[in-house]
């Protein structure tokens, strides 16, 4: 479920309000959106690779909340890591078109 | 009786030809198409076009066949025992051509397909974050007014039953909004009956419950047992992956016969304690062409600190229901119209029988049916418009919704309440994954008195009334399935009934269903076979 909105990150575009498919976050007036309704979100990752600036961490566990603390996802370079994956980043670009599902689907 | 909608009713009011509900790959290319028939369009999502949905968030395969003759019949061919010999060719004849028209189209838009190692492109699958951000673009700029956090609540009529519009809230901005419009596409998805599965917690049978209540039936809803395997932490269901893996029960056990492919041995084993699996028989270069394929299977692997391929973790099945079942609103022709004038459907929101009968499990044919029945339903939708050109501009229009939005003065709807007694009745594997003629019964009981007893609840309270619409929803879905589970005494495509194990060749039939206070089912003939039936 998501975790984290860094204040440090966060630059309040209220993008991940727009797009979170479940409307987890609620804008705030002064300040980062807020998590409002964390039990419904559905852990589909789609706020995290909208957010411009890798701001949102989304932990693995759909069935409960979880502890996460942000010095570590930022050593362990978690945070981003899915939008860098599907080359949503700047630097990662070249990822984009390098679905290889047709070699899993072949007969094998 | 319906509520007439006057002229004030709504904060925000829009006139249009077309108003398409679901921003899903479904409503978004009705939309492209109905603005490329010279349609004025809304769309309306109760997410996001772009991130809602079950595809948004995927990745799907696509059936998408060269059309040469000899590849398209074993594209048919391979699927006609699967769906239990109920599917139409001259559908999936369609809807091949199709696909592979709009596949086509979505490269020249700029979708990035991958090359194989020839150099050639391969479009057999597509990354639901770039499809539906493409879509969402390509809507855009196709000039369709996007209400996004706009959930639809219930639809208009006018005074001959015909779809007049919808109206709904924008639960962003407290106000609700109405749209009327010359025809309408359904395009809600599937109900998933909020199991967490991957996306699909937007997707709990709305646009069925309005479609219902303007007097549209279903058909196939007996197909709605679709369950896919996902570790038992995470909200990714991937099953193809699992082709790969061996299962093991809690002693380490290797389970025989367990697999991607045989989840009812999964299933039956669940019901009395864990199951691991452990993708072990992929070697490196497919383990690489994993991560490749679906970045987001491994984000619960590799957060949770989990090797797959090295280490066992628990698996557990979701319920995906009707989104990779093939139940949905019944099409009566080629436009993709639904029982109702004025009202079309598409996607997960349709029946998916008509090319692949029974069972699809995905399997690339959601894909290729939400393409090609939206492209159909908004260009139908547009034409309707056209031709009853201004002849619409005074009709009086009621409100055909009812259960959770009628006020009754009795005790208030809880929705949190009403989802539960539901989920406890279609998510365990041993009601609805292994059907019993006893405990479809049973549960029929409880839902028909759960439906008995909202129907008699007060309306929902603005901030609950999207929940309670959704519950009320998924309650009468339930009882389509249940009810058709029931008149379906054998077992075919996915459906399994425990007590009639075979397939019955009698039995080579399609069901309708529908209803609200009393739900029914009827029997219709099947289409013509193409190959010797056989039992499975
Ligand atoms: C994990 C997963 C993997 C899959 N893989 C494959 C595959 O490999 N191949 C394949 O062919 N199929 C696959 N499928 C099935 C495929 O994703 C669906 O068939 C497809 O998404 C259907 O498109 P749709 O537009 O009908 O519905 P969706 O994509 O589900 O979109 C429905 C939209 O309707 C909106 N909505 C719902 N209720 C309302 C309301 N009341 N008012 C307004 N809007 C509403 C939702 O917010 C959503 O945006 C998969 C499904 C899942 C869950
Ligand atoms: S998308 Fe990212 S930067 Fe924008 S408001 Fe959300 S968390 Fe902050
Ligand atoms: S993971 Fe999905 S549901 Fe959860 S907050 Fe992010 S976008 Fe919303």
């Amino acid at each position: 479920m998501i975790e984290l909105v860094s204040a440090e990150r966060c630059t309040q575009c209220n993008i991940c309000v727009a797009v979170c498919p479940v409307n987890v976050f609620d804008a705030a007036s002064d300040g980062p959106p807020i998590i409002a309704r964390q039990s419904d979100c559905q852990t589909c990752f789609m706020c995290e690779l909208y957010c411009p600036v890798d701001a949102l961490f989304v932990a693995h566990d759909a069935e409960g909340p979880a502890v996460v603390n942000e010095q570590v996802l930022v050593e362990t370079a978690l945070l981003g890591s899915y939008r860098e994956a599907i080359g949503w980043t700047p630097g990662s670009r070249d990822r984009r078109g390098t679905d290889q599902s047709f070699k899993l689907t072949q007969p094998h | 009786m319906a509520n007439t909608l006057s002229n004030a009713a709504g904060s925000i009011q829009f006139d249009a030809d077309v108003l398409v509900i679901g921003g899903g790959p479904a409503g978004a290319w009705a939309a492209c198409s109905a603005a490329g028939n010279g349609a004025r369009v809304v769309l309306v999502d109760k997410g996001y076009c772009g991130s809602s949905g079950a595809t948004a968030p995927s990745g799907t395969g696509v059936w998408y066949v060269q059309p040469e003759q000899a590849k398209r019949e074993a594209a048919m061919a391979s699927r006609e025992a699967l769906g239990g010999f109920l599917a139409d060719r001259a559908w999936m004849g369609r809807v091949l051509d199709q696909t592979y028209d709009n596949i086509n189209l979505l490269a020249e838009w700029g979708y990035p397909f991958a090359t194989n190692d020839e150099g050639k492109s391969q479009r057999t699958s597509l990354q639901g974050p770039e499809y539906m951000r493409l879509m969402r673009k390509r809507v855009r700029e196709a000039g369709v007014k996007i209400l996004d956090h706009s959930p639809a609540l219930e639809l208009l009529v006018d005074d001959e039953g015909a779809v007049a519009g919808a109206m709904g809230v924008r639960r962003q901005q407290d106000e609700s909004w109405v749209v009327r419009a010359k025809a309408v596409v359904i395009a809600t998805g599937g109900c998933a009956f909020l199991s967490k599965a991957l996306g699909c917690n937007v997707l709990t049978g709305d646009g069925y419950l309005m479609a219902a209540e303007a007097g549209a039936d279903f058909s196939s809803m007996e197909f709605s047992n679709a369950y896919a395997i996902a570790p038992a932490f995470g909200s990714v269901t991937k099953t193809l992956f699992y082709n790969w893996a061996t299962f093991t029960d809690e002693a380490g056990t290797v389970i025989p016969d367990a697999a991607g492919r045989h989840r009812s041995v999964i299933a039956k084993k669940l019901l009395s304690e864990k199951v691991y699996a452990q993708i072990d028989r992929a070697d490196e270069s497919v383990q690489a062409a994993m991560r490749m394929a679906q970045p987001n299977f491994f984000l619960s692997f590799d957060r949770g600190g989990i090797n797959p391929f090295t280490q066992r973790f628990p698996v557990t099945l979701r319920l995906e229901g009707t989104v990779r079942g093939t139940g949905g609103l019944r099409i009566t022709d080629q436009s993709c119209a639904t029982s109702v004038p004025g009202l079309y459907a598409a996607g997960d929101a349709a029946t998916r029988e008509l090319i692949c009968g029974g069972f699809t499990g995905g399997g690339s044919h959601n894909a290729a049916w939400a393409m090609s029945s939206g492209f159909w339903a908004g260009a139908a939708a547009a034409d309707r418009a056209r031709h009853l050109g201004t002849r619409t501009a005074k009709r009086v229009v009621t409100r055909a919704g009812g259960v959770a939005l009628e006020t009754r003065n009795d005790r208030p709807f809880d929705p949190a309440r009403v989802t539960r007694a539901v989920q406890d009745e279609v998510l365990p594997y041993d009601k609805n994954y292994f059907r019993t003629g006893t405990v479809l019964h049973h549960s029929l009981r409880q839902l028909d008195l759960l439906w008995s007893d909202i129907r008699q609840a007060d309306a929902a309270a603005p901030e609950d009334v999207v929940k309670a619409r959704e519950a009320a929803a998924m309650t009468a879905t339930a009882r389509w399935m249940f009810r058709s589970a029931l008149v379906r005494t054998e077992t075919r495509g996915m459906h399994k009934r425990e007590d009639y194990a075979k397939l019955d060749t009698a039995q080579r039939h399609l069901l309708t269903s529908g209803g609200l206070d009393e739900v029914w089912v009827k029997t219709r003939p099947a289409p013509a076979l193409a190959v010797q039936e056989v039992a499975a």
